[in-house]
């Protein structure tokens, strides 16, 4: 079980207010995405859901019962920490059973867990090293292999994946994503690429300064966002937006495109403009194309499409596939 | 480039400083082999005439030798035990964050600058002595009979003033490891349901063991060598309590001006010394790489 409910959440740092107040439900089981620009307080609001800082008000509650005041440990969550936290000087195998020693469990429930954790995450041969003697994406697993033989009711992930290349960081996604199908446990993960929010992700909480701007699985965030914020954050590469004639003439302060909702042609269209650069990867093109009044639009075709530096190129919106914000920049 | 050329003309520039120091350490020690074997008494220094063992012998079967390993064993254990185990409480205190923080460390590391003879002197005249002592105050205070430390518990109060004066080493050196133990390792562990006293014992402990290997091994080097806190207070007495081995070989040499024999008392310290070395080494050398 681990359903996780937060009633109106505040962190101040002295004068600082962090989390103004976060309300947020999350269901037994659920993949949960915390996503959001660096220092929007994405890192803090777990470390709330943890026990790791004092709130400033407001309620946590796991399973229907009140933790606010429970220490750390007894909230039966487990953490997976940026930097790992693995303890040196312990082997791995130490290091895994480090909580099940904790919490006095008997030797051999300790070794049959260790040896299943090994197993799920391929550490069987690293046993007896040291965490030193590891690489970056070995010490992940063995940071998620001290996790998992808890058994948490929860996992909180904070940026696991930020300090490993870009190559071991796809791999590892997919190995959480699996874990979490395995496990069918609750799980949190910080981080700030929206990359990482839409692939994995059952549900998407978009922050901004410490608020919950919006929630909702990754396709509902993609097709109807809340604001320009949400609109702008979600989707590679981001969404245009054009403001003034072109708005106007759809009734709206901005309005927002998406790369791959344009069409292309090289005789005419909505939007004339210069290309800039013209990146062709053989399965898309991408034109960064400067418009006439100056709008520096980014627009997607699937394959090849024949623009270069220079070209004049027409671009146009597919229907219903435009976004319309008032001047508070909220969707229309 | 490391060529032959290179590497001869290295050699060459460090051969200087080399030899200076072989000179410097090998001099005085074959000095002080060749004495060994000599009965030279700056009493009768005409009378010099080779002695083979004797003077080894001599010192080996004086009842105060044995004594004298036995107070520098003890004197070297306590200071190391004191220093390390208040070295450490006292950094962790000083870790957190508390008011007043850079005046409090400027205090504990103060008694290091006290040079060895005026600490001994302000211990020995303002806080041990049994009239006009702050502990003789206590003491009368809590309607107690004063004790007469240098007279009572004369190698327990070097001991206590020694520590007195390596507590500060002990202190910065631990407190610049603690500082350097990283804090999400410590809130991994409460998460993983690790009480405080787990948590020093299965993550501060270990971190801080180099820089304890660090302490214990330079401490032991100076520590081997006390002699002016028992020279001011307790003239290594009363009898033999509080002479080690450096202030044996001072009573032979200046007391009785028996050169020859503070020199084998001197080899022989030297040989105990590599003793302790090489067991220290091999308990907690290990630590270091
Ligand atoms: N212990 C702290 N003391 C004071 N300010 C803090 C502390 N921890 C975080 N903050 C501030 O809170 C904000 C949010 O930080 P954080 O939650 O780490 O952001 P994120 O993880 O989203 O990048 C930042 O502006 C940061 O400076
Ligand atoms: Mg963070």
């Amino acid at each position: 079980m681990g359903s996780i409910t937060l009633r109106n959440v505040r962190k101040a740092f002295g004068d600082i207010e962090v989390i103004p107040g976060v309300d947020l439900d999350i269901q037994d089981g659920e993949f949960v995405v915390f996503v959001g620009p660096s220092g929007c307080g994405k890192s803090t609001l777990l470390r709330l859901i943890a026990g790791l800082e004092d709130v400033s008000g407001g309620q946590i509650m796991i399973d229907g019962q009140d933790v606010t005041e429970h220490a750390p440990a007894r909230r039966g969550l487990a953490m997976v920490f940026q930097s790992y936290a693995l303890y040196p000087h312990m082997s791995v195998r130490k290091n895994i059973t480090f909580p099940l020693k904790m919490s006095r469990m008997d030797q051999d429930e300790q070794n049959r867990r260790v040896e299943h954790a090994a197993k799920i995450l391929n550490l069987t041969d690293y046993l007896d090293r040291k965490p030193g003697q590891l690489s970056g994406g070995q010490r992940q697993r063995v940071a998620i292999g001290r996790a998992i033989v808890r058994e948490p009711s929860a996992f909180l992930f904070d940026e696991p994946l930020s300090n490993l290349d870009a190559a071991l960081r796809v791999g590892m996604r997919v190995e959480i994503s699996e874990l979490h199908k395995k496990l069918a446990t609750t799980m949190i993960y910080v981080t700030h690429d929206q990359v990482e929010a839409m692939t994995m992700a059952d549900k998407i909480v978009v922050l901004r300064a410490g608020r919950v701007e919006q929630v909702g699985s990754p396709l509902e965030l993609y097709r109807s966002p809340a604001n320009r914020f949400v609109a702008g954050f979600i989707g590679s590469p981001n969404m245009n937006f054009l403001e003034g004639k072109a708005a106007a003439g759809h009734g709206a302060h901005a309005i927002g495109v998406r790369p791959e909702h344009f069409r292309m042609s090289l005789t005419e269209g909505a939007f004339a403009g210069t290309v800039g650069v013209a990146e062709h990867l053989g399965s898309d093109t991408f034109l960064h194309v400067d418009l006439d009044d100056g709008t520096h639009i980014i627009a997607r075709a699937e394959g090849e499409f024949a623009a270069r530096h220079g070209d004049r190129v027409w671009l146009t919106p597919e229907e219903g596939r435009i976004y319309r914000f008032d001047a508070e920049g909220l969707a229309i | 480039m490391a060529t032959r050329q290179t590497q001869s003309l290295a050699r060459l520039m460090r051969a200087p400083a080399i030899i200076l120091l072989l000179i410097w350490m090998l001099v005085p020690l074959a000095m002080t082999l060749y004495y060994s074997f000599l009965n030279y008494n700056l009493l009768n220094p005409a009378g010099t005439s080779w002695a083979g063992w004797f003077n080894y012998s001599y010192f080996y079967t004086d009842p105060a030798f044995f004594d004298a390993v036995r107070n520098t064993l003890v004197l070297v254990l306590g200071v190391l035990t004191i220093t390390v185990v208040l070295g450490t409480a006292i950094a962790m205190l000083i870790d957190k964050p508390i008011f007043g923080q850079g005046i409090v460390r400027i205090l504990i590391i103060s008694p290091f600058f006290v040079m060895p003879p005026v600490a001994a002197l302000i211990w020995k005249n303002m806080i041990m002595h049994p009239s006009y002592g702050v502990f003789a105050d206590l003491a009368k205070f809590f309607g107690q009979a004063p004790i007469d430390w240098f007279a009572q518990y004369p190698l327990t109060s070097i001991i206590i003033i020694v520590a007195w004066q390596w507590l500060p080493f002990a202190t910065l050196i631990l407190l610049t490891a603690l500082q350097s133990l990283d804090g999400e390792q410590m809130e991994a562990a409460e998460m993983d349901g690790a009480g405080p006293v787990s948590r020093f014992i299965h993550l501060t402990l270990p971190h801080l063991s180099r820089a304890m290997t660090v302490v214990i091994l330079i401490q032991t080097i100076f520590l081997l060598g006390i002699y002016a806190e028992i020279l001011v207070t307790t003239n290594g007495g009363p009898g033999n309590a509080s002479t080690n081995l450096t202030y044996l070989i001072y009573r032979a040499a200046r007391l009785n001006f028996d050169i020859g024999g503070a020199a084998a008392g001197g080899i022989i310290a030297v040989i105990l010394a590599n003793f302790v070395a090489i067991f220290l080494m091999r308990a907690v050398g290990r630590n270091l790489d």
